[in-house]
């Protein structure tokens, strides 16, 4: 402290700001969780871990542009007609399976476990806001992130492969509407993947200090889903998002084939399970202590 | 407002838990409502097998108490405990009514200033504050004067739009005292507030603290420099190993400390020879020769005096001492802390 600074005595009891009169609850849980998302946002976007999910996220963009450049001498991208089934395996199999777990995986798991590690949770526990809020801010922040990077890499993947190969017929594909309503239920399955695999990979993030292990324990369920038998395979959060893809994918000569979930029970079954999921990491966190030590 | 606590007292930590001396309390003389204190009941947490803090019961009044220790004496864990960091195995504690569980409301009129040096990456001090006075729920405005007034409080306004991982030490504990009181908290929790800062600033803090305390807050502070606890507490409360070993008024819990007497074991021939000559002397309050007549108790008031009375008598009379070991070690070792390492500054 420099010699000519002086500490300031309190102010007299009139002239400070006290604390807010308390506010109708939703009004202020509102309001708090609007302060979390835009912090939380700013970090999710911004810090040094975002680094990891850009590269995630740009992979599939970087890959099919040379795709699209390059083209394989296969008859799938020397056909129009095939594209669909193309864009479905690459979607199923590296956006779906692979990039969109292991980007929600980098983003929730990090909304606490990255907080213990920077040691800076504290600070929003030592805060006037109630953990079930704290929760949901942080998990619409990551929400939030993950959803607008992973949509751009679905659509982005999808026209890079269907406009670069063939410009004039995909013009006529999605004006048409069908090529558009293609991508736009892509895009659903991708929102729908975040809200599903980011609930679980919060709740994975506040019970393990170490979630890699659990996080590769899942991937492992997930890619083996299609191997299990009918009732296992409802126990996942890849067999809903599979039964609402527009395109479906061959699973291959092992898979253990089961009829698609329809859409109305597939949405509201994901919808439930993050709810469920949700509440019981907000009941965990109502407990949560903090120490650091170890972490 | 005025301390009102008027009492003090000491126990071992090797009491008992049950015993019923375990209970300490600063209780002021009239009697106040468990509304208006910070209240301790019967709280013990463990880590797994590691004890924290055991039976702990403290009536806390608004003034400035100091939880003085050792460090692993349990002064953290009994901050964490009250903020809600941590969750007590057994036992309850109130803030001024309110429950650590209820972090909406009782962080409404709470303020902490950790130990935890660590800050949002890349924040400012000003960001770092105005970040979490939001989370508080104040709108932009409220925020933004909120936060120049904690600032300033601190003298931080000039540098204020730097970030925090450029400051020293000192500066990033005063961003975080900025914090901690941003909000106009009743009750100011502050662990090793002090640490790190030169002389100056320390003297300066001390008088903020001061002046919080005579407008009627609660600041709770942990320290283990004793001249400064001196210099600034009301109440003092000493820990050792995770037991509240005394507690009270500053002055009359250092008083009686220093009267209570340590116990020495000493192994040697001709243990009453010893005895005789120690009794010459006014520092031996009692002795007592060990059974198998190859050592002796010694009760002292005065153990840096006696430890030297010792020496010239094993000296003159040429005695063969095996060993000399305090036997109520919790407690010399408190006590050893309190009046005679740089703890104590004395």
């Amino acid at each position: 402290m420099s010699s000519t600074s002086e500490i300031k005595e309190q102010p007299a009891a009139n002239d400070v700001i006290q604390p807010r009169p308390r506010a109708s609850s939703w009004s202020l849980w509102t309001r708090q969780t609007l302060a979390i998302l835009r912090l939380e946002i700013k970090k999710n976007f911004l810090s040094r871990r975002a680094f990891l999910l850009y590269l995630i996220a740009g992979a599939p963009l970087v890959l099919l542009s040379l795709l699209a450049l390059f083209p394989p001498p296969t008859d799938e991208f020397d056909n129009f007609s095939q594209l669909s089934q193309v864009y479905a395996a690459i979607y199923g199999g590296l956006i779906l399976r692979t990039l969109v777990f292991f980007g929600c995986a980098w983003v929730f798991m990090n909304l606490f476990r990255g907080e213990v590690i920077d040691r800076s949770l504290h600070y929003y526990f030592l805060a006037p806001v109630r953990r079930a809020v704290l929760l949901v801010g942080k998990y619409l922040s990551g929400l939030i992130a993950t959803i607008v990077l992973f949509s751009i890499t679905t659509v982005g993947s999808m026209l890079i492969l269907y406009f670069w190969l063939f410009p004039s017929e995909s013009a006529r594909y999605f004006a048409g509407g069908a090529g558009a309503n293609q991508l736009l239920t892509y895009l659903g399955v991708t929102i729908l993947a975040c809200v599903g695999y980011g609930a679980v990979f919060l709740i994975v993030g506040l019970f393990f200090r170490n979630p890699i292990i659990p996080g590769l324990l899942l991937y492992g369920w997930e890619w083996l889903n299609f191997l299990l038998p009918p009732f296992l395979k409802k126990i996942s959060v890849i067999h809903y998002l599979q039964s609402l893809v527009p395109v479906p994918m061959s699973e291959g000569p092992f898979a253990v084939l089961i009829e698609p979930t329809p859409a109305w029970i597939s949405v509201p079954s994901l919808l439930i399970f993050t709810g469920v999921v949700l509440f019981l990491a907000s009941r965990h966190i109502r407990r949560m202590e903090i120490s650091y030590a170890g972490d | 407002m005025t301390p009102t606590t008027n009492t003090s007292s000491t126990q071992s930590p090797s009491a008992p838990a049950s015993s019923p001396t375990a209970t300490a309390s600063t209780v002021p003389s009239v009697p106040v409502s468990f509304d208006k204190m910070i209240v301790f009941e019967d709280v013990s947490k463990f880590y797994g097998e590691i004890l924290g803090v055991n039976r702990v019961n403290l009536q806390i009044a608004p003034g400035i108490t100091s939880l003085v220790g050792p460090n692993g004496s349990g002064k953290t864990t009994l901050m964490n405990l009250m903020t809600g960091l941590l969750k007590p195995t057994q036992g309850r504690i109130s803030v001024l009514g309110m429950s650590p569980d209820e972090p909406e409301a009782m962080f409404q009129k709470l303020g902490y200033c950790s130990q935890f040096d660590s800050f949002p990456r890349g924040a400012t001090a000003r960001e770092f504050i105005e970040f979490y006075l939001r989370v508080h729920g104040y709108t932009k405005q409220e925020t933004a004067d909120l936060t120049n007034a904690a600032l300033e409080r601190v003298s931080l306004v000039e540098a204020a739009d730097r970030k925090v991982s450029a400051f020293s030490k000192g500066m990033r504990q005063r961003v975080r005292l900025a914090q901690s009181i941003a909000h106009n908290p009743s009750v100011l929790v502050l662990d090793e507030p002090l640490n790190g800062l030169d002389p100056m600033a320390r003297a300066e803090i001390i008088r903020l603290f001061r002046s919080l305390a005579d407008a009627g807050m609660y600041l709770i502070i942990s320290s283990h420099i004793l001249h400064e606890v001196d210099m600034m507490s009301d109440s003092v409360v000493l820990l050792h190993n995770g037991y509240v070993v005394a507690e009270g008024e500053v002055h009359g819990v250092r008083d009686e400390i220093e009267e209570h007497p340590i116990q020495i074991s000493i192994r040697c021939d001709r243990p009453q020879t010893l005895a005789a000559r120690l009794f010459e002397h006014e520092y031996t309050v009692e002795a007592r020769i060990h059974n198998d007549r190859n050592g002796l108790f010694v009760k002292t008031r005065r153990p840096d005096d006696f430890y030297l009375l010792l020496n010239k008598i094993i000296t003159e009379q040429n005695l063969q001492v095996e060993s000399v070991a305090p036997v109520d070690d919790d407690l010399n070792a408190v006590y050893q802390y309190l009046i005679t390492s740089d703890g104590g500054q004395t």
